[in-house]
C-alpha cells in the first residue's frame, strides 16, 4: 500500500550535553517523511539535517530495530516506546502520526537511569539487579540430559512469556514509583516455573529484591502501568509470583 | 606448500577431537589464577566463552560496544538451534548433521571443525536447559523440535520464534554470575581499535570509552574475538546497527589471515526494502517455510497487476500460482537451503513475476497450513513474527500473504583459525561468526547459534589451554610498555584524523554508497567484469571518504558519528578485500554465485578441482594487494559431489 508523505512535522526533543549539564528542549522542522518509516529512521533523517546544517546530532539508544536487543527506549509524546501498542520504539512507524503534529521526544526519566547524553540513559542498575540472583548456579558442563526432567508445558510457556522481557527499562519509566518490580517479577517468575530455578529460589527472590531497593527504585503499588507499557506484554500475575516467592523466602528465614 | 597450518588432528573423522583433547596441554587451577584472557564481543559466543572461561578460574576482561552484553546482536536470532539429539527417532546422527552441515556448506568447510562441532551438539542443549532457558515443549514434558532448511530431519531446538534472545539470556546468567563472583570484570559501552601485540603474540587490546571518549590500553595473556560478522558492509541487513567488522579488521592489519570474505549469506525471507529512507531490513525466519509456501503468478499479467494493486494475491487462484520451490525441488520443497531459495527468488523476480510495487518481492503463503491446522496452531508456532511484520508493513500476514525477499543475514567469511580456533597471530582466538571455519560457503538455518555456542561453551575453554600452558612464566601483562603506548598513539591519531576532516559528508551517506556497490555487483550474482568495477568504485570511494567526511560533535564525549566513520572505514576496505576474493574464486558455490560458472539449469556449478581451498588473505598495507594463501581442503570422510536438493 501506498504509505502517505508527511510533508511537515515538528519534533520536540531533550538535549542534554553529559551527564551534569542543564538539559532543555528544542523543536525541530522535519520534512517528507514517508508514513512507512520508523521512527527512529525518522531521527536518523533529522540527524543527517542537523550534521549538515553544522548542529550536533541528537544521541539516542537503539541497535538491533527489530524489537528485540532493548536498547532502544525514550518516551514519545509521554508513552514509553510511544503510542502503538506491545512494540519498542524501533518498530514504531510514522503511520501513527499525522501532518503537522509536535512529537515530543524525551529519555527515560528514572532516578536510578541517568541521563549520559540527550536521550541515552544508564541502565548499568538493571545490570547489578541480575548479577545479583538472575541465573542458575551452574558452571559449563557436567549437567544431566536436556530430557531428563520433563517440565509441564504449560510451565515452559509460562517461563518464556516472563523470560522475552528485552530489559528496555520501560516497566519502571512508566511507573509513577520508578519501581523496578515488572523487570524482576520477569525473571523470579521464568526461574520459579522451572525446576532448575528451584534450589536457588529463596535466595534470588530475598537478593533481587533487595539490590532493586538498595538502587534506589522505587515499590510497587499496584497500578499496572508497566503492563500496559511492556512492549513484550509481560503480565503484572508475575509480580505476583514475585511476591509469592519473596514472601516464602521470608517466612522460610 | 601453504604457509597455514590447520593442526588437524590425527585419526578418524570420529576420534579427533577426543584424541586432540587428549593431547593438548592443561593448565593447573593454581596458574589459571594468574593468567588473564580478553573477550571482545558477548554474543552467544562471547559471553558463553567468558562465562567459561572465567569458571575455570581464568581471569577474564570482557568488552561491548552496547550498554549491556545481554544486547548482542545473537538476540535476534529467532528460529532454532540445531543439535544431533535424535529425539525425534528419525535417523539423525552425529554424522548426520556432520554431513548436512557440509553439504550445506557446499563443500568449502573443514571437516575436523564441523564434525566436531556436530560431536559437541547436543551438550549444548543439555547445558542450555540447565540454565533454566524456557525451550519448546511437548505435552508429554520432553523437548520439542522442528524442521529447518537443507535438513530431512527434525534437530532444531527453539523457544517460540526467539531462540536466540533465550539462549543469549542463558549466557548472559551465566556471565553475570562470573561478573558478580569478580571473576570477569565487564566494559560495557567500549570499543576495540586495535590489537597490541608484543613479540608477535596477542598481548591486549586498545578500547575507547564510547560514554567520555578516553581511549584505554588493557593487557592480557590471550584475546579472544567474538565479534560477530560483517554483513553491514552491505549497509543495507539484518544486522543490527552496531554490528561491525572492526575488531576483526585491526587483527587482519596486525596480520591475522582473514578468509574467505565472499562467502556472505543471503537470506531469502527478509521483508522487502521499501522507499530510499530505511535503515536496515527485517529478518522473517526461515522456520516460517516449515508452514509457508512461497509462490509467485503463473502469468505476467497477473504479476502486473499486482504491481499496479489492481489486485490482491487473494484474488489469484491456486492454479494460477507457481510454487515454484516446490516445482524445482521437490524433495525439499519450500525447505531448501537460503542460498537455493534466495536464488530462485530472485530467478522469478528478474523474470518479472515479482509481486510489489519495485518487483522485487515474492509470496510466502500461510493460507494453506491455517486450512489444515487452524489459526490457532500458525498463531502459537509464530505469533510474534507475524505481529512483527504486520507492525512493519501494515499487512496481517493471517489474511495476506507475505512479501518477502533476500538480504544479506551473516558471513560465512570471517579470521582464519586453526584447529584451536587460533587465528595466525599466536594468542589470538576468533569465535562464532567472527571465524570462518564451520559453514563452508553456506550456513545452515539454525546452525549459527550451535557455533556460538560449541566454541564458546567446549572448544576454547579445552583449547586455549594448551596455548596458555606455555604462558604461564609469563607475568601480569605491562600496559606502559612501548608496544601499548605506540598502539595507543596510533588509535589517538586515527581518530583526530577521522574527526578533523571536517568535509561536507556525513559518514552514512559514504555507508549507503559503498552498501550499493557490495549490493550491486558483489552481491547475489556476481561476475568478472562487475567486480572489477567494484574494486575500482569502492577504492575511489575510500579516496572521497578521506577528503570529505564530515563529523560532527566532540571526540572526548559521546559520539556515534565518530564511532560510525571508524566502522565504516573499515567496511569500505574489507569491502574491497570481499570483492577481491569473489573475483578470485571463479566457481559458484553455496551464497558465492559466479555468473560464469553455472549449469544449464542455472543452478551454481563448483569447481573443486580448482577451488577446494580456503582462501585466506594476508594484509600488505593499504595501498598494496593482499596476498592469497591457499588452505587445501581434503575431504577424507565425505565425498565430494555436486549438490542437489531435486
Amino acid at each position: 500500500m501506498a504509505d502517505i508523505i508527511l510533508k511537515k512535522i515538528y519534533v520536540k526533543v531533550w538535549r542534554q550535553n553529559s551527564p551534569k549539564a542543564k538539559g532543555r528542549f528544542e523543536t525541530y522542522e522535519v520534512i517528507n517523511v514517508s508514513q512507512g518509516t520508523s521512527f527512529l529512521e525518522m531521527i536518523d533523517i533529522l540527524n543527517d539535517e542537523l550534521i549538515l546544517a553544522g548542529k550536533d546530532p541528537i544521541a539516542f539508544d537503539h541497535d538491533c530495530r527489530e524489537g528485540i536487543c532493548g536498547m532502544c527506549s525514550l518516551y514519545v509524546n509521554g508513552h514509553a516506546h510511544g503510542p502503538d501498542t506491545v512494540v519498542t520504539t524501533c518498530q514504531l512507524h510514522m503511520r501513527r502520526f499525522t501532518e503537522g503534529q509536535t512529537i515530543t521526544i524525551e529519555p527515560w526519566r528514572v532516578g536510578a537511569f541517568p541521563v549520559i547524553k540527550d536521550l541515552m540513559v544508564d541502565r548499568t542498575a538493571f545490570e547489578k539487579i541480575q548479577q545479583a540472583g538472575g541465573f542458575v548456579s551452574v558452571n559449563t558442563g557436567g549437567v544431566p540430559d536436556g530430557n531428563v526432567i520433563p517440565i509441564f508445558q504449560d510451565d515452559a510457556e509460562e517461563a518464556m512469556d516472563a523470560a522475552a522481557c528485552i530489559g528496555c527499562g520501560a516497566c519502571a519509566a512508566t511507573c509513577k514509583n520508578s519501581s523496578a518490580m515488572l523487570f524482576v517479577a520477569a525473571k523470579v517468575s521464568q526461574f520459579a516455573k522451572l525446576p532448575q530455578g528451584q534450589v536457588e529460589a529463596k535466595k534470588r527472590a530475598k537478593a533481587m529484591v533487595a539490590k532493586m531497593d538498595e538502587l534506589g527504585f522505587g515499590g510497587c503499588t499496584n497500578t499496572g502501568a508497566c503492563e500496559l507499557a511492556c512492549p513484550k506484554s509481560i503480565s503484572i500475575a508475575h509480580i505476583s509470583r514475585l511476591n509469592r516467592e519473596y514472601l516464602k523466602a521470608k517466612l522460610a528465614d | 606448500m601453504s604457509i597455514l597450518n590447520s593442526h588437524i588432528p590425527e585419526g578418524s573423522i570420529s576420534e579427533k577431537w577426543s584424541n586432540h583433547k587428549a593431547n593438548i596441554k592443561v593448565v593447573s587451577p593454581a596458574n589459571k589464577m594468574k593468567l588473564e584472557i580478553i573477550v571482545v564481543g558477548t554474543g552467544l559466543a562471547g559471553a558463553s566463552a567468558a562465562a567459561s572461561l572465567s569458571e575455570l578460574g581464568y581471569n577474564v576482561k570482557a568488552f561491548c560496544y552496547q550498554d549491556s552484553p545481554r544486547r548482542a546482536h545473537s538476540i535476534a536470532a529467532q528460529g532454532g538451534i540445531n543439535a544431533a539429539k535424535n529425539y525425534q527417532n528419525d535417523n539423525d546422527s552425529v554424522y548426520r548433521l556432520f554431513y548436512d552441515t557440509i553439504k550445506g556448506g557446499d563443500y568449502r568447510s573443514r571437516e575436523a571443525n564441523v564434525h566436531r562441532l556436530a560431536e559437541v551438539s547436543p551438550n549444548i542443549i543439555d547445558q542450555c536447559v540447565a540454565q533454566g532457558v524456557p525451550f519448546a515443549r511437548e505435552y508429554g514434558g520432553l523437548l520439542s523440535n522442528r524442521s529447518f532448511g537443507g535438513v530431512l530431519v527434525s534437530r532444531t531446538f527453539y523457544a517460540r520464534g526467539q531462540t536466540g534472545q533465550q539462549l543469549l539470556l542463558g549466557a548472559y546468567s551465566a556471565l553475570n554470575r562470573q561478573i558478580a563472583e569478580g571473576n570477569v570484570k565487564m566494559y560495557t559501552r567500549h570499543e576495540m581499535l586495535d590489537l597490541v601485540t608484543i613479540d608477535g603474540k596477542a598481548r591486549g587490546i586498545i578500547a575507547r570509552d564510547m560514554v567520555t571518549g578516553e581511549v584505554k590500553r588493557f593487557g592480557a595473556h590471550a584475546v579472544i574475538i567474538a565479534s560477530g560478522g560483517y554483513s553491514n558492509v552491505f549497509f543495507l541487513s539484518t544486522n543490527a546497527m552496531g554490528c561491525n567488522c572492526s575488531a576483526s579488521w585491526v587483527c587482519y592489519k596486525k596480520g591475522a589471515f582473514f578468509a574467505n570474505p565472499c562467502f556472505v549469506q543471503i537470506h531469502p525471507t527478509c521483508i522487502p526494502v521499501h522507499g530510499s529512507q530505511q535503515s536496515k531490513l527485517t529478518l522473517m525466519s526461515e522456520s516460517l517455510r516449515n508452514d509457508g509456501r512461497v509462490w509467485t503468478p503463473k502469468k505476467m499479467e497477473d504479476a502486473e497487476k499486482l504491481r499496479k494493486g489492481i489486485i490482491g494475491p487473494n484474488d489469484i487462484k491456486d492454479e494460477d500460482r507457481d510454487f515454484y520451490l516446490e516445482r524445482r525441488y521437490p524433495s525439499y520443497g519450500n525447505l531448501v537451503p537460503r542460498d537455493v531459495a534466495s536464488r530462485a527468488a530472485k530467478e522469478r523476480c528478474d523474470a518479472g513475476y515479482g509481486v510489489n510495487k519495485e518487483g522485487k518481492a515474492v509470496y510466502l503463503d500461510f493460507k494453506y497450513s491455517i486450512e489444515r491446522l487452524g489459526k490457532h496452531t500458525i498463531e502459537k508456532r509464530y505469533g510474534n513474527l507475524f505481529q512483527m511484520y504486520e507492525k512493519i508493513t501494515d499487512s496481517d500476514p493471517y489474511k495476506e500473504p507475505m512479501q518477502i525477499y533476500p538480504a544479506i543475514h551473516y558471513t560465512m567469511g570471517g579470521t582464519w583459525v586453526d584447529y584451536n580456533l587460533m587465528t595466525t597471530i599466536p594468542g589470538l582466538y576468533a569465535l562464532g561468526e567472527a571465524n570462518f571455519s564451520d559453514h563452508g560457503a553456506n550456513r545452515l538455518g539454525a546452525s549459527a547459534l550451535m557455533q556460538g555456542l560449541a566454541d564458546g561453551y567446549f572448544v576454547i575453554p579445552y583449547t586455549i589451554g594448551d596455548y596458555l600452558a606455555g604462558e604461564i612464566r609469563v607475568p601480569k601483562i605491562d600496559t606502559n610498555r612501548p608496544e601499548f603506548v605506540e598502539a595507543e598513539n596510533a588509535v589517538v591519531a586515527r581518530l583526530e584524523k577521522l574527526f578533523h576532516i571536517k568535509g561536507k559528508t556525513p559518514v552514512d551517506h559514504f555507508h549507503k554508497k559503498l552498501g550499493q556497490i557490495m549490493w550491486d555487483k558483489v552481491g547475489m550474482a556476481r561476475n568478472a567484469e562487475g567486480l572489477t568495477e567494484a574494486i575500482k568504485e569502492i577504492q575511489e570511494l575510500r579516496v572521497e571518504f578521506y577528503k570529505d567526511l564530515l563529523v560532527p560533535g566532540e571526540l572526548k564525549n559521546v559520539n556515534p558519528e565518530l564511532e560510525k566513520a571508524g566502522r565504516v572505514a573499515d567496511f569500505i576496505e574489507l569491502g574491497e578485500l570481499l570483492a577481491r576474493d569473489a573475483l578470485n574464486r571463479n566457481e559458484s558455490c553455496g551464497g558465492h554465485f559466479r555468473e560464469e560458472s553455472a549449469t544449464d539449469e542455472g543452478e551454481a556449478k563448483r569447481d573443486d578441482e580448482n577451488f577446494a581451498y580456503v582462501a585466506a588473505w594476508e594484509y600488505k598495507g593499504i595501498d598494496n594487494e593482499p596476498v592469497l594463501h591457499k588452505e587445501d581442503l581434503v575431504f577424507e570422510t565425505i565425498h565430494l559431489t555436486q549438490r542437489s536438493y531435486k
